[in-house]
């Protein structure tokens, strides 16, 4: 074994702490193509400059329209992608300095990933006790096959399934069902972190408030951080207790989640608050949403947002706003920081 | 309540069936509603309730082994569901538009937007093709998207996924419908183009006073489109009626369940309500009302006897609940 990557000094409460994280994807054409037709490199900014922290025992939840990054966030903090820039700090140690497998390996129990899609991120050949037993093999948590399977029936209970339901196949189970086989095997490997990634998006409400409320007891069974990626507002708002909003790969707002509801600062977070179809405001007037989001292969200069948004002037459109304390809140935004949004707006 | 006008769409005891090697399956089962000319009605469920079959035996589009296997659904008082597939393909497009979930499996991605819009227009309606032409710039303009006159010639995959469900709209729209029936036409689009698209379809139906069958599972969707609403449970109704009872005030235990189930924003509860289980497989609807092993209030009868809408307050619910209520009336 290795010594361990040095060690970066972060807050002591915080289980993870990302600085600065990048990610760019090459999106050129073809080799030929850039040759014979002249077409320049392209590169895609899906994650560009995002800073935040995650205290242990809290749920950070990061919303955001298709695009705005969110999901490459949550491969980045994994591993499964590299980060062009930036540094992704896990409980001191940072993640890209891992060089060995053994110790990429140790780090890698640690943390988990939920996935949105149940029917794709489920083995259909593998019966369920051998998906949910497939960390414990992969980590030699488990010494026996007796000690395998018991332990794949405590934690079928865990997930409010039974011990027999390892005998299954995945077809066997509906969908809310199989993210809780999902949801046992995130949780084989006892890890302290869970990054989720739309993981109620593809299920029914009655079954997502199943398993919302699963997620919220797991948490506090188990003292699990949590990073919830999601697009749906609502659920965000139960869920977590702190709510980054990305817009076009950067982090535009992020607060307390009551403070973030009540008060939202951005003008892209109002947008969005206000546009959510609500079951409690039938009727309301909508503010009407101007405009869709930008291409990200060609994001427009300053703020990202600057095009959409109503109280953009010169400054917006040629200096691009970074994350500054507000209030509570940290806010991206020039109209804010200059007090140009007027109070009552907010 | 009886509207003054005669309803544009009736459907009445409809019963769909798949037949399988296991035994036939009954999808939908003994459904009636009507639509009034103009009118949106929601209908919601969870997947496998059976909304979005219901839709697609309306517009004749079930796909054997699914079959239509009783009941009738009339069009302007005309049946229209034991057509003949050619007649059929008349009524759907000319009379009855349909906008699918996902806007790019309703796309050719083989030909421009302008020549899938330009055929639809010609097979319907006797224009040539300038005039045809124009009425595809028009539609486009209609439903919001910029640059019709150049866009017109452009790919499906030239454009983002809210421009393409406008496009799809504005294939639904071509021949002046009078009735659409929308199968999830805002899911696979994010929060802010959702809200633009709900405004849109609001829009197109009141200023060309098309009928709206909206089926989805979003109620916040259904809150802010539709008239009335019918909740389904397991290929039946639960409870019918206006938009604003049925969120605020739902009488039948499932739709209850449903509403408290949806987290609200500012709402801070630990935990949310929940319906424990789930809706029955096909192939294992329980006796008597589908929804008795789950309700909190199920009795005796419940387990024996299959409950009909029953009059219960502003709205029909087909619980036993309402049954002392309905009588008195």
């Amino acid at each position: 074994m290795s010594a361990l990557p040095e060690e970066k000094p972060i807050a002591p409460e915080n289980l993870l702490e990302v600085r600065d994280l990048a990610r760019t994807f090459d999106v050129s054409r073809p080799w030929l193509n850039r040759v014979l037709e002249g077409a320049p490199r392209q590169t895609l900014k899906a994650v560009d400059g995002v800073s935040f922290s995650i205290a242990r025992g809290e749920t950070l939840a990061l919303v955001g329209e298709s695009g705005c990054g969110k999901s490459t966030i949550a491969r980045l903090i994994c591993g499964l992608y590299a980060p062009t820039r930036g540094e992704v700090i896990f409980d001191g140690h940072d993640m890209a300095k891992v060089r060995s497998r053994a110790d990429m390996l140790a780090f890698r129990r640690r943390f988990q990933m939920i996935f949105q899609d149940p029917y794709a991120s489920l083995n259909p050949r593998w019966r369920v006790g051998k998906i949910i037993a497939e960390p414990l093999r992969q980590h030699g948590l488990a010494q026996t096959e007796d000690e395998m399977r018991a332990r794949v029936a405590s934690l079928l209970e865990d997930v409010r399934l039974s011990a027999q339901d390892a005998e299954k196949f995945p077809h066997e189970f509906s969908g809310g069902q199989r993210q809780r086989i999902s949801i046992a095997r995130a949780l084989s490997s006892k890890p302290e972190f869970l990054v989720c990634d739309e993981p109620t998006s593809a299920l029914d409400v009655s079954v997502q408030a199943q398993i919302l409320n699963l997620m919220k007891d797991l948490q506090r069974e188990h003292g699990l951080t949590y990073l919830f990626i999601s697009h749906n507002l609502a659920v965000v708002s139960h869920i977590a207790n702190r709510v980054g909003v990305m817009y076009l790969g950067r982090l535009v707002e992020i607060a307390p989640t009551r403070t973030l509801f009540t008060r939202p600062l951005h003008p892209y977070t109002q947008m969005l608050a206000s546009a959510i179809p609500d079951i409690t405001m039938s009727g309301k007037a909508r503010t009407p949403v101007a405009g869709e989001v930008p291409n990200p292969l060609d994001p427009p200069s300053g703020c990202a947002f600057h095009p959409r948004c109503p109280h953009a002037n010169e400054r917006c459109k040629a200096e691009r706003p970074e994350p500054l304390p507000f209030d509570g809140a940290e806010v991206a935004c020039h109209a804010v920081h200059e007090r140009r949004i007027p109070l009552h707006a907010i | 309540m009886p509207s003054p006008t005669a309803p544009l769409l009736e459907v009445r005891n409809l019963r769909v069936e798949f037949n399988t090697r296991r035994g036939t399956l009954v999808a939908v089962d003994d459904v009636s509603f009507d639509i009034a000319p103009g009118e949106v009605l929601g209908v919601v469920g969870e997947s496998g309730a059976g909304k979005s079959i219901t839709g697609t035996a309306i517009i004749g589009l079930l796909e054997p082994p699914g079959r239509i296997a009783g009941g009738e659904v009339l069009l302007a008082g005309q049946r229209i569901d034991n057509l003949p597939a050619e007649g059929m393909r008349r009524i759907r497009g000319r009379q009855i538009g349909a906008i699918f979930q996902d806007p790019l499996t309703s796309l050719n991605p083989l030909y421009t937007v302008g020549q899938q819009i330009i055929e639809t227009i010609q097979t319907h309606l006797p224009l040539g093709a300038a005039e045809a032409r124009t009425r595809a710039v028009d539609l486009l303009k209609e439903v919001g998207i910029p640059a019709a006159e150049r866009r017109i010639d452009h790919y499906p995959h030239q454009f983002s996924g809210g421009m393409r469900q406008r496009v799809v709209i504005a294939l639904a729209l071509c021949a002046n419908p009078k009735l659409i029936i929308a199968d999830e036409p805002t899911t696979a689009l994010d929060v802010s183009i959702q809200a633009q698209i709900i405004t849109l379809l609001k829009r197109l139906c009141r200023e060309h006073g098309t009928a709206v069958m909206l089926v989805t599972h979003d109620m916040g969707v259904i809150a802010e489109t539709a008239d009335r609403v019918a909740v389904m449970y397991a290929g039946r109704l639960a409870e019918i009626g206006p938009v604003q009872s049925v969120i605020h005030d739902p009488r039948h235990p499932y739709t209850r369940g449903l509403m408290g189930s949806i987290p609200a924003i500012g709402a801070e509860v630990e935990r949310l309500p929940q319906i424990e289980g789930a809706m029955p497989r096909l192939n294992a609807i329980p006796s008597g009302c589908a929804f008795n092993p789950r309700c909190p209030q199920a009795m005796d009868r419940c387990r024996r006897e299959r409950p009909d809408l029953i009059q219960a307050g502003a709205t029909r619910a087909a619980c036993w609940l309402h049954a002392a209520e309905g009588a008195a009336r």
